[in-house]
């Protein structure tokens, strides 16, 4: 399953990276605000994304589950098994 | 008072009828219209259907803004304040630091209406009980200070970033809070400037005013008529301007290029007495204002040479002359050359006055005046007071030193400038 979420992860991701880091840098364990250097603020957009893609709900409480893209991952695959 | 002395060195805009400073210098010269017909505004039965708006493209958006930048972004304001902002910080050869602050530096960058589609994007989405769905970036393109906190960041300005509103003074009285704060020395350089929205959640409190034209629906570039006879009302527009401001000493240090100095300025209220109110001006107030900016910049009256007036093409365009006339003591043939931008651009609202004082600083560097377009016959209390000579109806070139801009707003606010070539 994880297979198919990473690459649509990453795309959801792209957008949001500063100009000076390259897509390329976007790894499984990278952290989407230490290593990425995603602007925290632009967490909730991210979420809004996630949740339009895969139609799942993500919860205020859970954004803390989405902070590397591993995670973020799990937490999808999670959503979308309840679903 | 210091005898720091405070000139321009950069200019930008955001104008109906030109962006950029080559585009909209050009059309000063032509005397070219910016108004245009909107179905939208047909659509919502409006009684006037025509408005001054900035026209865009997708390659200059992409200019000032990162593709991050302009996710979700549906604020104008901003986007009209950015393009002018930056390019007066450009123009006036200032590089852009990606990594240190300028404490030298600041902003004064006045707004009326700010991220009105914004707001209404979000307001649909809280109604229908979506607010988590509003996105991050809602709040910053809907505050008022959203075009000053853009450019702050985006130029690294550290001294000043703020945010001022007056109605239709907004412009003029940023231009002269940000040259006060070089003179008292508390800043180098100023980026000081205007911007409004526009369209039909802007515009439309003015149509329900009924003090809109609405007999020019299918003739826009005819509709904007000030100190003509035939005058109907002004035509609503939208946009911004923008002049980079600057201790001589600084530009000097730099070498760079003066377009003009400012030699003082003043704003006050009538307090909404005599026969102001919200929407009039007291002509005591707005008298007094002219004399204070031309004691404030150490002239005589008698110096000025060129006016460029707030005309909006309404039925106080007569006053606005007879408060010019009493307040510098002259009349007839001996009255400054007087002109409006509002003939061309509509009214550009909390935008007009940072966009007219770009406009009378070209004229002031390339000494020329621009052109009254839509007048044929001067209304007759206007000549009641000054001369038909004095209202150039062609593009005029002229050598002259002295302009005095005013503009006047909502709440009985004034500011009057006074600029001086260099």
């Amino acid at each position: 399953m994880s297979q198919d979420i990473y690459p649509q992860l990453k795309e959801i991701i792209q957008p949001y990276l500063p100009e000076d880091v390259n897509p390329d840098a976007i790894s499984p364990e990278s952290h989407l605000v230490t290593d990425l250097n995603i602007n925290s603020t632009h967490l909730v957009d991210i979420v809004l994304d996630v949740e339009d893609a895969f139609d799942i709900t993500i919860e205020d409480d859970e954004l803390d589950k989405m902070e590397t893209v591993s995670a973020s991952i799990s937490l999808i695959e999670q959503k979308l098994a309840a679903r | 008072m210091s005898k720091t002395r405070v000139v321009v060195t950069g200019l930008g805009v955001c104008a109906p009828n030109g962006v950029g400073i080559d585009a909209f210098t050009e059309a000063l010269m032509q005397g070219k219209s910016g108004i245009r017909f909107f179905s939208e505004l047909e659509k919502l039965k409006f009684s006037c259907q025509i408005g001054g708006m900035p026209l865009i493209s997708e390659t200059i958006k992409s200019n000032y803004f990162t593709p991050l930048q302009l996710r979700n972004f549906n604020s104008a304001g901003i986007l009209y304040g950015v393009v002018a902002g930056v390019e007066a910080w450009q123009d006036a050869g200032l590089p852009i630091d990606e990594e240190t602050c300028d404490f030298d530096s600041g902003t004064i960058f006045g707004v009326g209406s700010l991220g009105v589609d914004k707001y209404r994007e979000s307001i649909y989405k809280i109604d229908e009980g979506n607010t988590r769905r509003l996105g991050s970036t809602s709040v910053q393109q809907t505050m008022s200070s959203g075009v000053s906190a853009y450019l702050g960041g985006m130029l690294g300005l550290g001294n000043l970033v703020t945010s001022n509103s007056a109605a239709c003074t907004t412009g003029t009285e940023a231009i002269l809070m940000a040259y006060e704060r070089i003179k008292y020395g508390k800043a180098k350089r100023m980026l000081a400037g205007s911007s409004s929205d526009g369209g039909p959640y802007v515009w439309g409190g003015f149509d329900a005013l009924r003090i809109l034209p609405s007999k020019f629906n299918d003739q826009p570039t005819q509709a904007s008529r000030p100190m003509a006879a035939d005058a109907a009302g002004f035509v609503p527009g939208c946009g911004a301007g923008a002049l980079m401001l600057e201790s001589l000493e600084s530009a000097q240090e730099r070498g760079a290029t003066i377009y003009a100095e400012i030699l003082g300025g003043s704003s006050n209220s009538g307090g909404q007495r005599n026969e102001g109110s919200m929407t009039a001006p007291n002509p005591i107030a707005v008298r007094r204002c002219i004399e204070d900016a031309v004691s404030d910049a150490e002239i005589e009256a008698s110096a000025i040479e060129v006016i460029n007036g707030h005309l909006t093409a309404t039925t106080k365009d007569g006053l606005e002359i007879e408060n010019w006339s009493k307040a510098l003591g002259r009349s007839g043939v001996d009255f400054p050359y007087i002109n409006s931008l509002k003939g061309m651009t509509g009214h550009c609202l909390a935008a007009s006055g940072s966009i007219e004082s770009v406009a009378s600083v070209l004229e002031l560097k390339q000494q020329f005046l621009f052109p009254n377009v839509n007048l044929n016959e001067v209304h007759p209390e206007i000549l009641e007071h000054i001369s038909e000579s004095r209202i150039p109806k062609k593009k005029t070139p002229l050598a002259f030193n002295y302009l005095a801009k005013a503009s006047f707003g909502f709440g009985d606010v004034n500011c009057c400038l006074i600029f001086k070539s260099f």
